[in-house]
């Protein structure tokens, strides 16, 4: 499953996706955990029964700021959760 | 002393609601619950509407859908009463119990919270058969597009729930500013000589200021109404194609009692949306049961909790 957290408003759209079947069975430790220096991502349990990580409720509605810190523009040239998810589970939309 | 004249009060004129739409109350008059092996009930407490669906063996047999008020709790237990006084089943005959929509863990009497994403997609699946897979779900305050398979599993979700533009939230006003009861929004706006302009299409209040300056301008109602379900349908297919559209495209919540908004998307869509003779408000909690369902042949019956 793709679960796309995030929202679209009058200046853009900021979603990011995790794919949840590269997920389940992280081959990385859950290192986006620990990789987000606002600690953005925990792990849940889905609807159907699978151990996944998602984004924090807190976050959601506010990606465009809290992202900001690691973006080209802070001076990062990748972002740290995209980066420790090595089999590329995470991705942002913006 | 002097004399204090008392002046009677002002008698206050009931205001008409508008925005109020109607609440329902069914049950399947081919079915007696009291031969069921399994009822399980959904109950979904949303931010404008709850259901409460009754499922006997895995079929629909009865719903009650209503407006929330300010407790969630108290809005789940009303909307198991509707049904409760409808059919005479109450909570003791009940063998399972999921609770969805956003205040899932405040349903008293459940014995499980499941998100409301999952559950659209298991009473769509109901609802529209093993074809669909794209979900739109128009709520009262939020948007979600989902994809899911043959069985109704997401297969992906997008949600936005930070403004009411595309929401039943945002139609409510509209019907308010143009003092026409909800349900005729829809085929007034199709009343037009001419397809208007979409008005703002991502926020509420700006769609409300601009659709005042139309009036003033020298717009219809009719037109206005136009202007505002286009840009409705505008906002939600912006959600859709993020996540793209498949064949067997179902929408649920309020919204799609709207022709106005329906018919609109399916024209920028290129595909025409399914039908169904089931009240697309009750998908949530219609899947909810479902899922309710199959934890009671996996698990066995549970006891519920008295609300």
């Amino acid at each position: 499953m793709i679960a796309n957290y995030g929202y679209k408003d009058g200046s853009g759209e900021y979603y990011i996706s995790i794919n949840t079947d590269k997920c389940i069975n992280c081959e990385v430790n859950r290192a986006c955990l620990t990789a987000c220096p606002k600690v953005m991502f925990e792990p849940m349990v889905d609807d159907y029964e699978d151990e996944v990580v998602c984004i924090k409720s807190a976050f959601r509605r506010t990606l465009a700021y809290d992202c900001a810190d690691c973006k080209p523009s802070a001076g990062y040239s990748s972002l740290p959760c995209t980066t420790a998810c090595t089999p590329g589970a995470i991705k942002h939309s913006w | 002393m002097s004399q204090v004249e008392t002046a009677s009060a002002p008698t206050l004129e009931k205001k008409p609601e508008f925005w109020r739409w109607e609440e329902s109350c069914w049950a399947d008059p081919d079915q007696d619950w009291k031969s069921a092996k399994a009822i399980t009930v959904g109950i979904d407490v949303g931010s404008v509407s709850s259901q409460c669906v009754v499922v006997a063996d895995g079929k629909l047999y009865a719903f009650n859908s209503m407006r929330t008020g300010s407790s969630s709790p108290d809005s789940a237990v009303n909307a198991f009463k509707g049904v409760e006084k409808k059919t005479g089943l109450t909570l003791k005959d009940v063998h399972f119990v999921v609770g969805t929509g956003y205040g899932r863990v405040n349903v008293p009497f459940s014995h499980k919270a499941i998100t409301e994403i999952a559950c659209h997609a298991r009473g769509a699946n109901y609802m529209g058969g093993n074809a669909v897979r794209t979900i739109l779900d128009m709520g009262g305050q939020d948007c979600k597009a989902i994809h899911c398979d043959e069985k109704g599993k997401v297969t992906n979700f997008l949600m936005n729930d930070k403004c009411a533009a595309g929401t039943g939230r945002g139609m409510e006003v509209i019907s308010d500013l143009m003092q026409i009861p909800i349900g005729e929004l829809g085929p007034r706006s199709f009343d037009v000589d001419k397809e208007p302009e979409a008005v703002s299409s991502v926020c509420v209040v700006f769609a409300k200021s601009e659709a005042l300056g139309l009036l003033k301008a020298g717009y219809t109602k009719n037109k206005v109404i136009a202007a505002y379900c286009q840009a409705m349908a505008e906002r939600v297919v912006s959600l859709l194609e993020r996540i793209g559209v498949e064949e067997g495209f179902f929408i649920t919540g309020g919204i799609a009692k709207n022709p106005g908004v329906v018919k609109r998307i399916e024209k920028l869509l290129g595909i025409r949306a399914m039908e169904t003779k089931i009240d697309s408000q009750i998908a949530g909690a219609l899947g909810a049961a479902l899922f309710g369902h199959t934890l009671v042949q996996k698990q066995g019956p549970s006891k519920p909790l008295v609300a």
